[in-house]
C-alpha cells in the first residue's frame, strides 16, 4: 500500500521538471494513476473475502508510532475513484490547459492531491488521516488559486481554506479525545471497540462532525464548495465534486459502526444533511453558471449522504453507498463537459447558451445521459440510488421524505434545464469558435456514463465487485440485499415518477423563475453564512490592527514596559502565593563603612536618573558599578571586585563612545509618563529583589563550594579557586562564554557596518 | 613621538604623554595578571581586560586609525586565535586516553623555580586572546563610525 502512496509522490515531484522538458508528455502522466487503479483492481477479491487487510510499517518503534494502513471496502471503493477518475482528469487537463505556461506546476499540485487523498482513504491511525486531511485542503488552495493573478481567484481560495482548516482545527481536536477517551489511535481498534460512556464523549462526536461538515460542505458551511468553482475545470471534476469534498463524508461512514447508536450523532446528520441537501437543490435551481449549478447539486448530494448515513437502516446505508458510487460516476463526467462547453463557446451562462446541438453532438449526447443519471432516472445506475434513497426515506420520519421529494423535483427540473437550454434554440451570437470538444475532453465522461450505464443494466456486477465490500465496512450489522434495476412497482416508484412530472412543469418555468432568482439573491447576500465569513475575517483583521497599535507602537519604552510586566506579573504573583512577603530582621546592624556604601550606591543612582547631563549620568552609572565592586571587596572576593571594577571602567569609555552623538537630554515624557515608568520599575526592581531574597536559604542539595575549597589545590593545581572553578572546574562554561563574546563582538562589528553603507 | 603628534585626538598634552607611558606598562601588567591567576587574584578576563583598558585609552589619546596601526593585525584575527586557543585546549586529553577537556600538567623546574604548564594555561590565554579580540573589535568598530577622523 506504501508503494501506492509513493508512486503518486514520486509522480507529483517529478512532473514539473518532465513537462517543462516535454511539454506533450503531459497526457502519459495519466498512466500513473491508471497504473495504480489496475493494481487495485486485483485487490478487490482480497477484500471481498478478508473483510479488511490493514498494513503496518513501523516507524518509531521506540514510541509506539507505527504508519498503518487499513484497505477494506469502503477505502478500496474510494481509491478506486480517486484513481479512475483521476486518469481520466490528468488526460483531460493536458488539453484543457494546453496553453497554460505553469502547466507543471499543475501537475504538481494535482498528483500531491491524488497522493493525500489516497493516503486519507486508506489510513488507519487517527493523526496520520489528519495529516492527510489538512494536505487535501492545502493543495485544494492552491489549485483552486491556480489562476493567481486573478484576485477573485485568490480571495475564493483562500475563504475554502479558511473553512476547511478551521474545520481541520476542531477535527483535530476531536480526534485527540477521541484517541485519549479510545486508548489507542488506530482506527480500526476504534472502530471494533467503540467507546459508549464517556464525559467526552458528546464533545468528541461534536468536534468531528463540525470538521466533517466543513470539509463536505454541509449547512451552514456550505458557502465555500460553490465558490471553488473559480478553479480551472479539472480540478472542480476532480476536487470538489468526487474525491476531497466526499473526504468528510469518508469519515463519518469510516465511523459509522462506532457511533451511529449515539442519538447526538444520527440526529446531527439527518438534520443538517437534510437541511443541506434542500438547501442545495434549491440554490442550483436559482444559478446560471453551469458550474455552479453543478456545485450546488453536489451540495446536495453531500447532505444526502449524510442524511443517509442519519437515518442508519439498511435500506439507508444501501442507498448511501450506491448514491455515493453514481454520484461520483456522473458529476466529475458533468463537469467535464460543462468545462468542454465553456471551451469551446467562451461562456458558462445558461441565459447566454444555446443551440450548440448541431456543432457539439457528441457532447449533447453525453450531456443527455449524464442528466440522466443527475435526475435519477433508468437505465442509470443513479436511478437505484434514488430508488433506494426513498426507500430509505419513507422509513424515516414524513419530514425526511417530502424534503427529499422537494429536492429531487428540483433537481430534475435543473437536468432538464441543463441538457434543453445550451442545446436546443437557436444559435449563438458569435459561435463561429464553437466546435466539438476533443478526445481528451470527452474521453472522461463517455467511459464513466458508461460505466453507469452498465452497472444499470446489470447491478450486480457493481455489487460483487464494490457494494457488498462496502457495506460490510460501513455497516455494523451484515446486510444482505441484491441491486436490481426494477424492484417492482411500490411507493418509491410512484413518488419517483411524480418528482420527474412536477420536474418538468418547474423547468419550463426556469427563465420567468431568473427575475425572482435576481431578488432572492441579493437578500441572501447579506444575511448568508457567506456574510458571516466575511464579517468574522473582517473582524480579525480590525481586532488584529488595534492590538498591533497598542503593544507594538513603536516606542522603546512601551515594549520594556510590556516585557517587564510580563515576565515579573506572574513572577510576583507565585512569589506571593509561595512564599508570602520577604521579611527583614528586625535590627539593621551595619558598621559605619557599611552605611558609607549604601549611602554612596543610593546616591549615585538617584543623580544618575534626575541629572540633565549625559555625561553626569554616565559617571554616576560608573560609580554605581564601583561601589558594588567595593561591596565585593568587602566581602572578600578580589577576584569579582577586580573585574567588577575593570568592566564598569570600559562600560563608562564605551558609553561615551556612543553617546557623544546623541543629541542632550531633553524632557519627553510628561509627568504622568515619568510616574508610570517610575512605578514599573521600582515593581521591576522590588520583585527581582524579593526573588533573590527569597533564594537565598533555599538549600537543596549540600553547598558545592565545600567541595570546591578542598580539591582546588589537590585536583586543579591553583590556590585561586574563582579562577580554578572558571578555567578548570566549569571550563565547558567558559568556553560557551567565550564564544558569545565573540558572537556580540560580530553582531555589533556588523551593525556598525550596515550603519557606514547606508550612509554612503 | 611626532608620528603620534600627527594623528592626535585630543588636544590634552596629559592624556597623550600619559598614554604613551602607561600603555606598555599596562600590557606587561595584564600579561602578569593572566599568568598569576591561577594562584593569586588575576586569571584570563581580568588580564583581557586591563589589556583592553589600555587600548581605550591610547584609542581616546590618538584616534582609531592609529589604534590599528599600533595593533597590527585586525581585532577579529585576534579573536578568532583566542577562540581556536580555547577549543584546541580540550584536545590533548583525548590523545591519553582521558575524558575530553582534562587538564593535563607538565611541571618543569628552571633552577629553583617550579614552573607549572598546562592545557588549562592554553585554555586561560584563550580567554585573554577572546576578551581582547572582543574589546578590540567593540571599540574599533564604534570609534570608526561615530568619530569623524581627521
Amino acid at each position: 500500500m506504501i508503494t501506492l502512496l509513493l508512486s503518486v509522490l514520486a509522480a507529483a515531484f517529478l512532473a514539473p521538471w518532465i513537462i517543462q522538458w516535454k511539454r506533450s508528455a503531459a497526457r502519459w502522466f495519466a498512466l500513473i494513476p491508471f497504473g495504480l487503479f489496475l493494481f487495485s483492481l486485483t485487490w478487490i477479491s482480497s477484500v471481498a473475502e478478508a473483510d479488511s487487510i490493514v498494513q503496518t510499517y513501523p516507524w518509531m518503534p521506540s514510541l509506539g508510532l507505527s504508519l498503518s494502513f487499513l484497505l477494506d471496502g469502503l477505502s478500496l471503493l474510494f481509491v478506486l475513484l480517486i484513481t479512475g477518475i483521476g486518469t481520466f482528469i490528468v488526460w483531460y487537463a493536458s488539453d484543457y490547459l494546453k496553453h497554460h505556461p505553469d502547466l507543471g506546476r499543475f501537475y504538481f499540485w494535482l498528483l500531491l492531491f491524488m497522493f493525500a487523498m489516497l493516503g486519507l482513504v486508506i489510513s488507519d491511525n487517527l493523526i496520520a488521516l489528519f495529516v492527510f486531511w489538512e494536505l487535501t485542503s492545502i493543495t485544494s488552495y492552491m489549485l483552486i488559486g491556480f489562476n493567481h493573478e486573478s484576485a477573485q481567484s485568490r480571495k475564493l481560495a483562500l475563504q475554502g481554506l479558511f473553512v476547511t482548516v478551521g474545520g481541520g482545527l476542531v477535527l483535530m481536536t476531536g480526534f485527540i479525545l477521541l484517541g485519549q477517551i479510545s486508548g489507542t489511535y488506530q482506527l480500526s481498534a476504534i472502530i471494533q471497540q467503540p467507546i459508549n460512556e464517556s464525559p467526552w464523549l458528546s464533545a468528541t462526536l461534536v468536534l468531528i462532525l463540525v470538521g466533517a461538515f466543513t470539509k463536505s460542505a454541509q449547512f451552514p458551511f456550505h458557502f465555500w464548495l460553490p465558490n471553488a468553482m473559480a478553479a480551472p475545470t479539472p480540478v472542480s471534476a476532480f476536487l470538489h465534486s468526487a474525491t476531497m469534498v466526499k473526504a468528510g463524508v469518508f469519515l463519518m461512514a469510516r465511523l459509522h459502526p462506532a457511533f451511529f447508536e449515539q442519538p447526538l450523532w444520527s440526529n446531527a446528520q439527518m438534520i443538517f444533511g437534510t437541511a443541506t441537501m434542500f438547501i442545495g437543490a434549491w440554490l442550483a435551481w436559482c444559478s446560471t453558471d453551469i458550474k455552479k449549478v453543478f456545485a450546488y447539486t453536489t451540495v446536495m448530494a453531500l447532505g444526502t449522504l449524510t442524511l443517509l448515513l442519519g437515518i442508519g437502516s439498511d435500506y439507508a446505508l444501501v442507498a448511501f453507498v450506491c448514491y455515493l458510487l453514481g454520484h461520483s460516476l456522473y458529476k466529475a463526467s458533468l463537469f467535464m463537459i460543462a468545462g468542454g462547453i465553456d471551451h469551446s463557446a467562451g461562456t458558462r451562462d445558461l441565459t447566454k447558451l444555446s443551440g450548440l446541438r448541431s456543432k457539439m453532438p457528441v457532447t449533447f449526447v453525453v450531456m443527455v445521459i449524464g442528466a440522466l443519471s443527475l435526475a435519477g432516472l433508468p437505465p442509470m445506475f443513479g436511478f437505484i440510488g434514488k430508488e433506494l434513497l426513498l426507500e430509505a426515506g419513507l422509513g424515516a420520519d414524513i419530514w425526511v421524505i417530502s424534503a427529499i421529494f422537494l429536492s429531487s423535483v428540483l433537481v430534475s427540473a435543473v437536468a432538464i434545464v441543463v441538457v434543453v437550454k445550451p442545446f436546443f434554440g437557436k444559435q449563438m451570437n458569435g459561435d463561429s469558435n464553437v466546435h466539438e470538444s476533443s478526445i481528451p475532453l470527452l474521453a472522461g465522461p463517455v467511459v464513466l456514463l458508461s460505466l453507469s450505464l452498465v452497472f444499470g443494466l446489470v447491478p450486480m456486477l457493481a455489487q460483487v465487485a464494490l457494494v457488498n465490500a462496502t457495506l460490510a465496512s460501513v455497516s455494523p450489522d451484515s446486510i444482505n440485499t441484491t441491486l436490481k434495476l426494477f424492484p417492482g412497482i411500490n411507493t418509491a416508484l410512484g413518488l419517483s415518477f411524480l418528482s420527474l412530472i412536477m420536474g418538468i412543469i418547474v423547468a419550463s418555468g426556469w427563465k420567468p423563475f431568473r427575475f425572482w432568482a435576481d431578488r432572492l439573491w441579493e437578500i441572501s447576500k447579506r444575511l448568508s453564512p457567506e456574510a458571516g465569513y466575511f464579517a468574522f475575517m473582517d473582524g480579525i483583521a480590525s481586532f488584529a490592527g488595534w492590538q498591533t497599535r497598542v503593544i507594538q507602537n513603536g516606542r522603546l519604552g512601551s515594549y520594556m514596559t510590556v516585557l517587564i510586566l510580563a515576565t515579573l506579573l506572574p513572577v510576583a504573583w507565585v512569589l506571593l502565593d509561595s512564599v508570602g512577603l520577604p521579611h527583614f530582621s528586625s535590627t539593621l546592624d551595619l558598621t559605619l563603612y557599611e552605611w558609607g556604601m549604601v549611602v554612596l550606591m543610593l546616591s549615585s543612582t538617584a543623580f544618575a536618573v534626575i541629572t540633565r547631563s549625559r555625561f553626569a549620568s554616565i559617571i554616576s552609572l560608573g560609580a554605581l558599578g564601583f561601589s558594588v565592586a567595593l561591596i565585593f571587596v568587602h566581602f572578600s572576593a578580589p577576584d569579582l571586585g577586580i573585574t567588577q571594577v575593570l568592566v564598569e571602567t570600559l562600560t563608562v569609555l564605551l558609553l561615551v563612545l556612543v553617546l557623544v552623538k546623541v543629541p542632550g537630554f531633553a524632557r519627553y515624557s510628561s509627568t504622568s509618563e515619568v510616574v508610570k515608568d517610575a512605578t514599573v520599575a521600582l515593581f521591576a526592581g522590588t520583585v527581582l529583589s524579593a526573588v533573590v531574597m527569597a533564594a537565598i536559604p533555599v538549600q537543596w542539595s549540600p553547598a558545592i563550594s565545600s567541595y570546591f575549597i578542598d580539591n582546588s589545590y589537590e585536583l586543579g593545581k591553583g590556590r585561586n579557586i574563582v579562577n580554578v572553578i572558571l578555567v578548570d572546574f566549569r571550563a565547558l562554561d567558559t568556553l560557551g562564554e567565550i564564544f558569545v563574546l565573540a558572537i556580540a563582538a560580530l553582531g555589533i562589528y556588523s551593525m556598525m557596518k550596515l550603519k557606514g553603507h547606508r550612509h554612503d | 613621538m611626532t608620528e603620534h603628534h600627527k594623528s592626535a585626538r585630543t588636544d590634552s598634552l596629559i592624556l597623550r604623554t600619559g598614554t604613551l607611558f602607561i600603555l606598555p606598562l599596562q600590557l606587561v601588567f595584564s600579561v602578569f595578571l593572566l599568568l598569576r591567576g591561577h594562584d593569586e587574584p588575576g586569571g584570563g578576563f581580568i588580564g583581557g581586560l586591563v589589556a583592553s583598558g589600555a587600548f581605550a585609552l591610547y584609542l581616546y589619546a590618538f584616534g582609531h586609525s592609529a589604534l590599528e596601526r599600533l595593533v597590527r593585525v585586525s581585532p577579529k584575527d585576534i579573536l578568532a586565535v583566542g577562540l581556536l586557543l580555547g577549543l584546541l585546549a580540550t584536545v590533548p586529553s583525548v590523545f591519553f586516553g582521558d575524558a575530553f577537556f582534562t587538564a593535563l600538567w607538565l611541571e618543569v623546574s628552571l633552577g629553583d623555580n617550579l614552573v607549572k604548564l598546562s592545557t588549562v594555561l592554553i585554555f586561560d590565554i584563550g580567554v585573554y586572546l577572546t576578551v581582547i579580540g572582543t574589546l578590540l573589535t567593540i571599540l574599533m568598530s564604534l570609534a570608526e563610525q561615530l568619530w569623524e577622523e581627521q
